[in-house]
């Protein structure tokens, strides 16, 4: 098999670059469109290793595409993702300073928080603290919902959670910076933020909702899969893909 | 409309950012300090660096071209050599030679210098628009459709129009220079100002009115990546006429592709 990109690989990269983040189902999709516009051999099984013909020619400019799972589908997508500087100072370029520490305190509060999730009000109310030029509430309110449109954040009700391409990107800073608070699900070994918890206190393990719903399935007496402790929380349904894919 | 996905192909969804700060005067100093090394001079620079070092730096370049492509505003070889290139101006050829190339074989983008005077580079798509729809709609930004009413115009009018003919069709669309538009904000700003930072478009003084009025001709960005072919076709659709019935401007944008592509 080729190594060497061609056209289809170009135009696939390309689609990602404006749009940062597709799932499988798009990402299944634009691989077969990029290879009839170029007349190219295409394998429905074999979009991995059309992606890693590109990351094997990104890799030189610090850049991937990534694959990772949506906290709320449990979907897998795939991100470009820049690991040049893999913390925050990759949105230097958007962002000014004191926008960048409004986002470094509402992942403090969303890292710290147990379901992974936080409130406007939480985050208006930190701005009280912030050691560089601080933000009107306005300002502060504008500036969430750019988080939101540059798909950095999610909203729903006014609380905010991580989105899959922050978590896909910034992974390894949040690891860094969060060594004793970040979690991992206990059954894919991602991080894990919004999810269920093993309410024993010397258990506590972490599971993403969409794993929780895969792996109690078909189980109607859940149990801690670590310590075998009753699993008090509602086991949510497997969501299933909708047919026409979008974000 | 794959001509708007074209057009803005690479464009995130991008709102009002920060603006460099740097004057115009302060660039032209900068660009007159930085006189392009000589090939022996690159040749020497080159022995010093290791090949991982210079690959860095290109690759510094390059994310830096994507960058600014977002915002469609060209980059000037003085602020890049000063904010990126930096302490290896001496190898400049070298590492502008090989970020066209990165850019051409990676991302399908070609590296275009529209200015030689002054210098500006901007990035222009080599891929052309598919025929069928992508199944990832990209976020086109609505100027675009605009931009394109504009150019389409301009193209009929035999390349160059006064202001008036623009503001009137736009107002036929309902889109009022004089009233801020909810999708566009101030038009009379972008129009005049954002889609001639851009290089769409050019918007010049004709000399010795009372009052003062202004023409609009296409600016290179729009020459190195509109399809004057794709408007009459467009423009064919719309009006139920075929392209060829527009003799002078089908054979224009036959003959402007032709010279296009062969530079490609």
């Amino acid at each position: 098999m080729s190594r060497q990109m061609g056209d289809s690989h170009r135009r696939f990269l390309q689609t990602m670059m404006a749009n940062g983040i597709i799932d499988e189902q798009g990402a299944k999709a634009l691989y077969q469109h990029c290879c009839e516009v170029h007349s190219t051999q295409c394998a429905a099984d074999r979009l991995d290793d059309f992606i890693e013909v590109i990351n094997s020619k990104l890799q030189p400019m610090f850049m991937q595409i990534r694959k990772g799972m949506s906290e709320v589908t449990g979907y897998q997508h795939y991100a470009l993702v820049n690991m040049a500087e893999t913390d925050i100072t990759r949105m230097s370029s958007d962002y000014a300073d004191n926008e960048l520490e409004l986002f470094r305190k509402t992942m403090d509060l969303i890292v710290g928080s147990e379901n992974g999730t936080a409130s406007s009000t939480d985050i208006l109310n930190s701005t009280d603290s912030m050691t560089t030029k601080k933000l009107k509430k306005s300002e502060t309110e504008h500036l969430l919902s750019r988080f939101v449109q540059d798909n950095w954040l999610s909203e729903k009700r006014g609380e905010y959670t991580l989105s899959t391409r922050c978590i896909i990107e910034m992974e390894q800073y949040i690891r860094k910076m969060y060594p004793d608070q970040v979690k991992v699900c206990y059954i894919c070994h991602n991080v894990a933020f919004q999810c269920q918890i093993c309410e024993k206190p010397t258990c506590g393990i972490k599971i993403h909702n969409p794993c929780v719903a895969r792996y109690f399935k078909g189980r109607p007496d859940p149990h801690c899969p670590a310590c075998e402790e009753f699993w008090p929380h509602e086991i949510p349904e497997i969501r299933r893909p909708r047919s026409q894919s979008r974000r | 409309m794959t001509q708007r996905n074209r057009l803005s192909h690479t464009q995130s969804a991008s709102q009002s950012r920060r603006q460099p700060s740097t004057s115009a005067a302060q660039e032209e100093d900068d660009d007159t300090i930085f006189t392009q090394p000589s090939s022996t001079q690159v040749q020497k620079g080159l022995e010093k660096l290791t090949a991982a070092e210079v690959e860095r730096k290109v690759a510094e370049v390059v994310q830096y071209f994507l960058v600014k492509d977002q915002k469609k505003v060209p980059v000037r070889r003085a602020e890049l050599v000063k904010n990126v290139v930096k302490e290896y101006r001496n190898v400049y050829p070298e590492i502008i030679k090989r970020t066209a190339r990165t850019l051409d074989q990676v991302f399908g983008l070609k590296l275009v210098e529209i200015d030689s005077k002054n210098h500006m580079y901007i990035l222009v798509n080599n891929l052309e628009p598919a025929d069928g729809a992508s199944p990832i709609n990209s976020p086109t930004s609505p100027k675009m459709g605009l931009l394109f009413v504009i150019l389409s115009v301009v193209f009929m009018k035999g390349g160059v129009v006064r202001e008036n003919l623009i503001w009137n069709t736009l107002k036929k669309l309902r889109v009022d220079p004089g009233e801020k538009h909810e999708e566009f904000g101030d038009v009379k700003r972008l129009v005049t100002d954002e889609f001639v930072r851009q290089r769409y478009l050019e918007y010049a003084r004709i000399p010795h009115t009372e009052p003062i009025e202004h023409e609009f001709r296409w600016g290179q960005r729009a020459d190195a990546e509109v399809s004057k072919a794709k408007i009459l076709e467009f423009l064919g659709q719309l009006f139920e006429q075929e392209p060829q019935s527009w003799s002078q401007q089908y054979k224009e944008a036959h003959s402007s592709q032709a010279s296009s592509s062969s530079q490609r």
